[in-house]
C-alpha cells in the first residue's frame, strides 16, 4: 500500500502520526460536530479529541481513542492544534465519499508540531493525495464545568425515541424547554410555538413526555425537579450526532447546564462519544 | 369533547387534514351528533371542502352536550401534530382529541410506543358554522371511477396549471386546460385528454355540459383517495353550478366542492368565440381510433358547449339566500384565479376578504356558498339571511 512505503526518517519528524483503514471512521463523527468552521485539536496518548465551539454558549467534543485508528504515535504528552474542519472534511471526502461496500479511503494523518501543517495522505483504489492544511494557534475551550459530581438529574435513553422527537420539534421556535422530575412528568420536552400565525396570536404549544419506565429508558436517575430552557439554535447542531449515535444520555447540573453525550458506533462497530455541552437560556424555578 | 382514534385511522386522519390544507390556512372543527366535520374553505370562497367522520371512525366519540360547539385552528397548527405520515403508521398507537373550553385549546395527545406521549395543546377561536350550499344529489351528471383514473388524468397537466374545463357527452369526458381569451396564443399550450365511459365505474350524462374549475384546490382531494384507495364520485350540473367530488366508506365522507366558471355576458362569449375559431383552424381532427369515433363535428360541437350562453349571471339551482351572495354584479371580491379579475376592466379593484367576511365572489365564479348558518347564538356573520326555509332546502354532508 502506497501509504506505508514512508521511510521511516520521515515519521520521526512528526510528533503525531494517526492512520484509519477507512478515513470515514473520523470524518462521520467529525461531521456530528461541524456546526463551525474551527475546531481544535488536543491529542493525548488516550487518542483523538476535537472541539468545536459557538459563541461561548455550546460546545461539542468528539472522541476517538487511540484504538480506533491503525496507527496511532504521539511523541509528546499532549499536541494541540486548531484547523478549518470544514477544509478537513473536504479533504477527507476527496475522493467522493462513495458508500460503495469495499471501497474505502484509508488516511495517513501526519503533523509535524507548532508552525506546521496538518498533513493527511489518502489513498483510495491505488490513488494517492496529500493535502497541507494550515493550522493555527489553539484556542483554550471553554471550561464548562460540568462535573458529575454536580449533576442532579441523568436520564440514559436510546436514542431511537429521541430521534423522532427532535426531528418533529418545531425549529421556528427560538426556544426548547426540558423538565426532568423525579415525579411526573418525569423527562419533558416543550416547544412553545409562539410564533406560528400572528392572526392567532398565541397559538398554543406542544410537549413530548417520556415515562421512566419506558423501555426506551436505559437509566433514570432525578433527584430533584428541574425546568430549564435552552436555545433553540444551539440544540440544532446536536442533532447530527443525535441521528449517528445509538444511545443518548442526558445531564442537567444544579446551574441548569445540560450535557449530551452521544453513544456512536463506527462502520466497524467500534465506539466514539460525542458529547454537548449547552448553557441555559434562563432558570425557570417550576 | 372527548374523541380517540385508533390504530390505522389516525393516518387516515391525517391524510383528511393533509388534503383540507390544501383548500385553505383555517380548519374548521365541529363535533357534531351524526360525527366529527372537519372544513375548510378558501379565501375566495371559491372552494370548500369537508370531511365527516362517523363516531364509528372512533374508538371513543363524546360530543359537547347540551350546546354546539364551532371552531377554527390555524390549519398548520394541526398539520404540525401530524407531521411525518411515515412515523405515524410506526409508531403512533391512538390520538386522543379534547376540549379544554376554558383554556380555549383543543388538546391532541398522540399515544405512542414505548410510552411516549406528544402532547399539542392549539388554540382556536370561536367560529361560524361553514357549510356550502350545494346539492349533489340534484346535479345532471354524475361518475364515480377509481381515483387512479384521475389522478393519471391530472399529471398530464402542470401543477401550476390553475384552470382545468370538463366537458362531458354520451359516452366520453374530455378534459382540457383553460386557457385565458388574453392569454399570447403563441406561447400557449393547450393539453387535452378524453376518458371513455367504459373508464369508470359509473358514468351518467343527463345535460352535455362543459365545466370549468380549479385544479389545484382538487389535487388534496385526489392524494387523499389514492392513498386511501377509495372510488371518487363527481358530481356536476351547468357551468355556474359547482362541482362537487366525493369519497365516501363506511365510516367516513369527503366531500371538495368548487365553484365553476359561468358563462355570462357577451362580452366574454365573443372572445371565447375567437378562440375556438382560432383551436379550429390551428388543431388537426382528431384521428379517428377506438374511442373517437364521432367525426370532427361533435368533436367542434363539445368545443362549442364551452362557450354556449349558460345560465344568466346570477346563482342558479340556489336558494334565495345566495343571492346575497353571489348575485351582486358590481363588487368583486378577490378570486384566486386573478387572470378573470384583470380582464374585466370596469369591475372594480378587487379586495381580499377576511377570514369572516362574505363579499360576494367574483362574478365569474358566481355560484358557491354560502349560507352561513346561523345558530342563534352566533357571533361575527356577516351575511344576511333571508329565511331558514331556504336553508333547509340544502342537503349535505350526508352520512351514509
Amino acid at each position: 500500500m502506497p501509504l506505508s512505503t514512508q521511510s521511516q526518517a520521515d515519521d520521526e519528524q512528526y510528533v503525531l502520526v494517526a492512520s484509519l483503514d477507512n478515513a470515514r471512521n473520523l470524518s462521520n463523527i467529525l461531521k456530528a460536530i461541524a456546526f463551525k468552521d474551527h475546531a481544535i485539536f488536543s491529542a493525548t496518548p488516550n487518542g483523538l479529541k476535537v472541539t468545536v465551539e459557538d459563541s461561548k454558549c455550546l460546545q461539542a467534543n468528539a472522541f476517538i481513542q487511540a484504538e480506533i485508528f491503525q496507527e496511532f504515535t504521539i511523541r509528546e504528552d499532549s499536541v494541540g492544534f486548531q484547523v478549518n474542519l470544514t477544509v478537513l472534511l473536504d479533504c477527507l471526502n476527496i475522493f467522493g465519499g462513495s458508500t460503495a461496500p469495499g471501497v474505502s479511503t484509508a488516511l495517513r494523518m501526519c503533523y509535524k508540531g507548532y508552525g506546521y501543517p496538518l498533513t493527511l495522505f489518502l489513498e483510495e483504489g491505488g490513488v494517492v493525495t496529500v493535502c497541507k492544511i494550515n493550522t493555527q494557534e489553539p484556542e483554550e475551550p471553554v471550561d464548562f464545568e460540568f462535573c458529575s459530581t454536580n449533576v442532579t438529574n441523568k436520564v440514559i435513553l436510546q436514542s431511537e425515541s429521541l430521534k423522532e422527537a427532535f426531528s418533529e420539534l418545531d425549529m421556528t421556535s427560538e426556544v426548547l424547554q426540558i423538565t426532568m422530575s423525579p415525579s411526573q412528568p418525569y423527562f419533558r420536552f416543550v416547544v412553545k410555538n409562539l410564533k406560528l400565525l400572528s392572526t392567532f396570536g398565541n397559538s398554543g404549544n406542544a410537549h413530548y413526555d417520556y415515562p421512566k419506565d419506558s423501555d426506551m429508558m436505559e437509566l433514570f436517575r432525578c433527584d430533584k425537579t428541574q425546568t430549564n430552557r435552552y436555545k433553540m439554535s444551539l440544540l440544532k447542531p446536536s442533532t447530527k450526532a443525535l441521528a449517528l449515535s445509538c444511545k443518548v444520555s442526558v445531564r442537567t447540573d444544579s446551574r441548569g447546564f445540560l450535557s449530551l453525550q452521544y453513544l456512536v458506533r463506527n462502520d466497524d462497530g467500534q465506539i466514539c462519544f460525542v458529547e454537548y455541552f449547552c448553557c441555559p437560556d434562563e432558570e425557570v424555578e417550576e | 369533547m372527548d374523541c380517540v382514534v385508533t390504530g390505522g385511522n389516525v393516518k387516515v386522519l391525517a391524510k383528511a387534514i393533509h388534503s383540507l390544507s390544501r383548500i385553505g390556512d383555517e380548519l374548521y372543527v365541529e363535533p357534531q351528533e351524526d360525527g366529527l366535520a372537519l372544513r375548510s374553505v378558501n379565501s375566495s370562497r371559491s372552494a370548500y371542502a369537508c370531511f365527516l367522520f362517523a363516531p364509528l371512525f372512533f374508538s371513543r366519540y363524546t360530543i359537547p352536550s347540551g350546546h354546539t360547539f364551532r371552531c377554527k385552528i390555524a390549519i398548520k397548527s394541526v398539520q404540525a401534530v401530524f407531521r411525518s405520515l411515515a412515523t405515524l403508521e410506526k409508531t403512533v398507537e391512538k390520538c386522543h382529541i379534547e376540549l379544554d373550553e376554558q383554556k380555549n385549546h383543543l388538546t391532541f395527545t398522540l399515544h405512542c410506543k414505548h410510552g411516549l406521549m406528544k402532547t399539542h395543546n392549539l388554540s382556536f377561536q370561536d367560529s361560524e358554522s361553514l357549510q356550502a350550499v350545494f346539492d349533489k344529489d340534484s346535479y345532471a351528471n354524475v361518475f364515480r371511477s377509481h381515483p387512479r383514473l384521475l389522478v393519471d388524468t391530472v399529471v398530464h397537466f402542470p401543477p401550476s396549471l390553475e384552470e382545468v374545463t370538463v366537458s362531458v357527452s354520451d359516452e366520453r369526458m374530455w378534459v382540457r386546460n383553460h386557457v385565458e381569451e388574453e392569454a399570447d396564443q403563441s406561447k400557449a399550450m393547450l393539453t387535452e385528454l378524453c376518458l371513455a365511459s367504459d373508464e369508470f365505474d359509473h358514468f351518467a350524462v343527463q345535460a352535455h355540459n362543459s365545466v370549468t374549475f380549479c385544479l389545484k384546490e382538487l389535487r388534496g382531494l385526489l392524494v387523499f383517495a389514492e392513498s386511501t384507495g377509495l372510488p371518487i364520485s363527481m358530481y356536476f350540473d351547468e357551468p355556474g353550478s359547482p362541482i362537487v367530488l366525493s369519497v365516501t366508506d363506511s365510516v367516513l365522507e369527503g366531500n371538495f366542492v368548487l365553484a365553476t366558471l359561468s358563462d355570462d355576458h357577451n362580452h366574454r362569449k365573443n372572445n371565447t368565440k375567437r378562440l375556438v375559431d382560432k383551436l379550429k383552424c390551428t388543431l388537426p381532427p382528431p384521428p379517428p381510433d377506438d374511442f373517437m369515433n364521432d367525426d370532427i363535428d361533435a368533436y367542434l360541437i363539445a368545443m362549442d358547449t364551452s362557450i354556449a350562453p349558460g345560465p344568466s349571471a346570477t346563482c342558479l339551482s340556489t336558494p334565495p339566500v345566495a343571492d346575497s351572495i353571489c348575485s351582486k354584479q358590481s363588487a368583486a371580491a378577490n378570486h384566486r384565479t386573478r387572470l378573470h379579475s384583470e380582464e374585466e376592466e370596469e369591475e372594480e379593484e378587487e379586495e381580499y376578504e377576511t377570514a369572516d367576511s362574505g363579499r360576494p365572489p367574483n362574478k365569474k365564479f358566481c355560484s358557491l356558498f354560502f349560507g352561513s348558518v346561523l345558530s342563534p347564538s352566533s357571533q361575527m356573520t356577516t351575511q344576511p339571511v333571508t329565511s331558514q326555509e331556504v336553508l333547509a332546502s340544502d342537503s349535505e354532508d350526508d352520512v351514509q
